[in-house]
């Protein structure tokens, strides 16, 4: 009797312990992280509507000025190398010149080695491309080491020039050639389109692995604004139609994957005779020839199982009515 | 065999569930663009021996492409079509009109293409038309017509209409007319005649010598007669005229002046003014009967009535608010409502045929407003703005509206004109329209062919 008891409570105690030990709940109070909802919006990665031409200009513009900047500051290596030298020189001369005049406080060690420059440039013009080569390579090696920070520290001052100090910094070539390298800045272009590349790829991957659990049975909103403001231009809404009457035509297409017409349908084309729904026709018409005028209509470049089939709602009671 | 049964069912649905079902995509449209749409109107084929009768019997050597001047030029005024020039057309007109090459009419983005044959039969001009509906490649509506010669400016003009009604979904108005007052002279001594025109300002026809004062010709919906006022014995009076006999008669014997004269929608009464005692009232005269009735009865002066398109409603303008301004009542001259009231004055109200708008006059800080508003007065739209211009009249569908406008004269009392301009609704689309004269007070007739 006293040995199954004993057994019993042995057992009991093994299995309390043995919880005690395996759940953490018991031991530890349980920490559950806040629930953030995350609501999925589809966008394309591209939008496909034009820019605006006020909005495109201000980016052109952006752009060339960003190429001259690149221009003149980061010129590309293979071509500019000895050009740049010559330029540099002519520069450098130019500095030295106007540093003469101008009596401007530089360091003194830096004059010095400048004027050694231009005399051995002047001399022995080879040697001098030698030299320079290889200071630049001197560069090019610490450059590949510094890290992110102080290249993007660099690039963010070089993005914004204060313009008080473009003479200084004009006369201090050397002190720019120290803060800015156009290899370096290659370097971090080539690395950061390939970490743009990587993301891509990851984005890409989790985007086919999303896929299934995406709801395919929509446009993103960058595609369907595209088709929509391509059939807006090609669409001219009959204007005689009554506009309290119901005005909406449905047509069903199928296309080719280029956005080309593989067959077109009217879904309410019992509506096309029926007595007083004379204007239907009319307005199926229009809708016909809309969508013929604009093909190949601009659809998305990619998932065309999921668009082959499109349904196109035409409603002129906004144009006609509102 | 059961178990087999549940097997394939579960490998059916197993199937089912391993496929990709996409579901319909839709996209709704809610917009358009309203730019005229580019047709082509091929001229009318017509073969040499129907070339030889038209040049001996109307004077014409290419009649063909004379008709499809006419439909060209009258979707053109319609702002609605944009007729493309004739350089482009890549294929001739009688094979064109056999069977189009749609890819040649589409390369000149043309959207609907017009061809057709004119020929001779037994003295009668018998032309048949085609339109096409390019991008479609098909054929959307095949007429033809006989009719004596010298009419082929109508059949343009009805050409037309289809053309129009099967493109917009509404009914056309180019085979229609326009009566106004023809003026000529000084500004001080001007002779004003009824004249007659079609609407695209050809075949004017003038109806009286010009002896006596002519005002405000409106026109019967329903057949050719014509009711305007005129001064008989220095007296303003009613008048009915029949286009077709010419035959005209005073309309009621009032102790008094009848002035601003409309028909009822289905023709058989006359709506008009009666000015006594410094007042002036609204009065109904049935045609049939000759009975008048008198429709309101205030101390204020109303005048210029027009009959909703039902006829149960009737429009006018009155000063009975101290201003003039535009009312709305019963046709039987019950529950009348101010509708009007913006600023400025408000006058000459004309019931649109399609019954949804009511044009107006509105003069406001010297200047005269074209405009129209819905028949409960909201959402007044003021289409067009002069120095001086009244008297809208609608196209029988609706759209357009026709009025009147005065230039200013100078110091010396020169450079005085008036002319005709139409307007559609939209207020982008306003023309001159030609007449051999000055003219005034327009009123366009209802469709002459239905």
């Amino acid at each position: 009797m006293h040995k199954s008891l004993f057994i019993s409570s042995g057992f009991h105690l093994g299995i309390i312990l043995l919880s005690i030990l395996t759940l953490p709940f018991i031991s530890k109070p349980i920490d559950v992280p806040p629930l953030i909802s995350v609501e999925l919006i589809q966008i394309a990665d591209f939008t496909n509507i034009p820019y605006a031409p006020k909005a495109k200009k201000i980016i052109e513009k952006n752009k060339k000025k960003n190429e001259k900047l690149a221009s003149d500051q980061a010129p590309p290596k293979k071509i500019k190398k000895e050009e740049n030298k010559e330029v540099n020189l002519d520069k450098k001369n130019e500095i030295i010149k106007e540093l003469a005049a101008k009596k401007t406080p530089t360091p003194e060690k830096k004059l010095k080695k400048v004027k050694k420059e231009k005399l051995e440039s002047i001399a022995m013009p080879d040697k001098k491309k030698e030299k320079v080569q290889l200071e630049e390579e001197k560069k090019q090696k610490p450059s590949k080491e510094i890290k992110k920070d102080k290249d993007l520290k660099k690039i963010t001052t070089l993005k914004k020039p204060n313009i008080k100090d473009v003479k200084v910094k004009q006369v201090s070539e050397f002190e720019k050639k120290e803060l800015f390298d156009p290899n370096n800045i290659a370097a971090l272009i080539d690395k950061s389109m390939e970490d743009f590349g990587e993301t891509n790829k990851k984005k890409n991957k989790i985007s086919q692995s999303q896929d299934s659990s995406m709801d395919n049975s929509k446009l993103t909103l960058s595609e369907e604004d595209a088709l929509k403001a391509q059939i807006f231009g090609c669409w001219s809404v009959p204007l005689g139609l009554p506009y309290n009457e119901n005005l909406l035509v449905r047509i069903k297409l199928k296309l080719k994957p280029d956005g080309t017409l593989i067959k077109t349908e009217i879904l309410d084309h019992a509506r096309m005779n029926m007595p007083g729904q004379g204007f239907f026709k009319v307005l199926a018409e229009s809708a016909l020839r809309a969508v013929q005028l604009c093909q190949p209509l601009r659809v998305p470049t990619s998932g065309y199982e999921r668009w082959k089939d499109l349904q196109l709602n035409f409603d002129a009671r906004e144009m006609l009515g509102g | 065999m059961d178990k087999l049964k549940l097997l394939t069912i579960i490998c059916l649905l197993f199937l089912l569930k391993t496929t990709n079902s996409y579901s319909l995509i839709e996209v709704d449209i809610t917009r358009g663009n309203l730019n005229p749409l580019p047709v082509a109107v091929s001229p009318l084929f017509q073969d040499n021996k129907s070339k030889n009768e038209f040049q001996r019997e109307l004077n014409l050597d290419d009649l063909g492409s004379e008709i499809s001047k006419v439909v060209e030029n009258n979707l053109k005024q319609s702002g609605l079509f944009n007729p493309l020039s004739k350089d482009a057309f890549l294929q001739k007109p009688d094979i064109a009109h056999l069977k189009p090459r749609f890819e040649d009419w589409a390369l000149i983005k043309a959207q609907a293409l017009i061809t057709g044959k004119v020929s001779i039969d037994n003295g009668k001009l018998k032309v048949e038309f085609r339109l096409w509906d390019v991008l479609a490649g098909r054929e959307m509506l095949a007429l033809a017509f006989t009719t004596v010669p010298n009419n082929w400016r109508r059949v343009g003009h009805i050409i037309t209409d289809k053309v129009y009604e099967r493109l917009t979904g509404e009914k056309g108005y180019f085979d229609t007319r326009i009566i106004y007052v023809s003026e000529e002279g000084l500004k001080t001594q001007r002779v004003k005649k009824l004249a007659i025109m079609d609407q695209d300002g050809f075949n004017t026809k003038y109806l009286t010598l010009g002896n006596e004062l002519v005002l405000t010709p409106r026109f019967n919906p329903t057949n050719q007669m014509v009711t305007y006022l005129s001064y008989f014995r220095n007296l303003p009076r009613v008048y009915l005229l029949d286009i077709e006999t010419g035959i005209q008669e005073v309309v009621g014997d009032f102790p008094g002046m009848t002035f601003a004269p409309r028909f009822s929608p289905d023709g058989k009464k006359i709506i008009m003014s009666f000015a006594k005692d410094g007042k002036s009232d609204i009065y109904v005269m049935d045609l049939e009967n000759r009975i008048v009735e008198q429709i309101t009865n205030h101390p204020s002066i109303d005048t210029s009535p027009s009959y909703s398109p039902d006829g149960k409603y009737i429009t006018f303008n009155s000063d009975r608010s101290g201003y003039q301004q535009i009312y709305v009542m019963k046709s039987d001259g019950s529950n009348v409502k101010r509708i009007s009231f913006g600023n400025g004055l408000y006058g000459t109200p004309v019931w649109s045929p399609r019954g949804d708008l009511i044009a107006f006059t509105k003069l406001h800080k010297g200047k005269f407003f074209i405009g129209v508003m819905r028949t409960d007065g909201k959402g007044e739209r003021l289409l067009t703005e002069n120095f001086y211009q009244e008297a809208p009249s609608w196209s029988p569908n609706g759209r357009v509206l026709i009025f009147y406008r005065e230039t200013k004269t100078n110091e010396k009392g020169e450079g005085f004109s008036a002319k005709l301009w139409s307007i559609d609704l939209t207020g982008y689309n306003e023309r001159l329209v030609e007449t051999q004269t000055d003219a005034s007070d327009p009123s366009w007739s209802s469709l002459l062919s239905n």
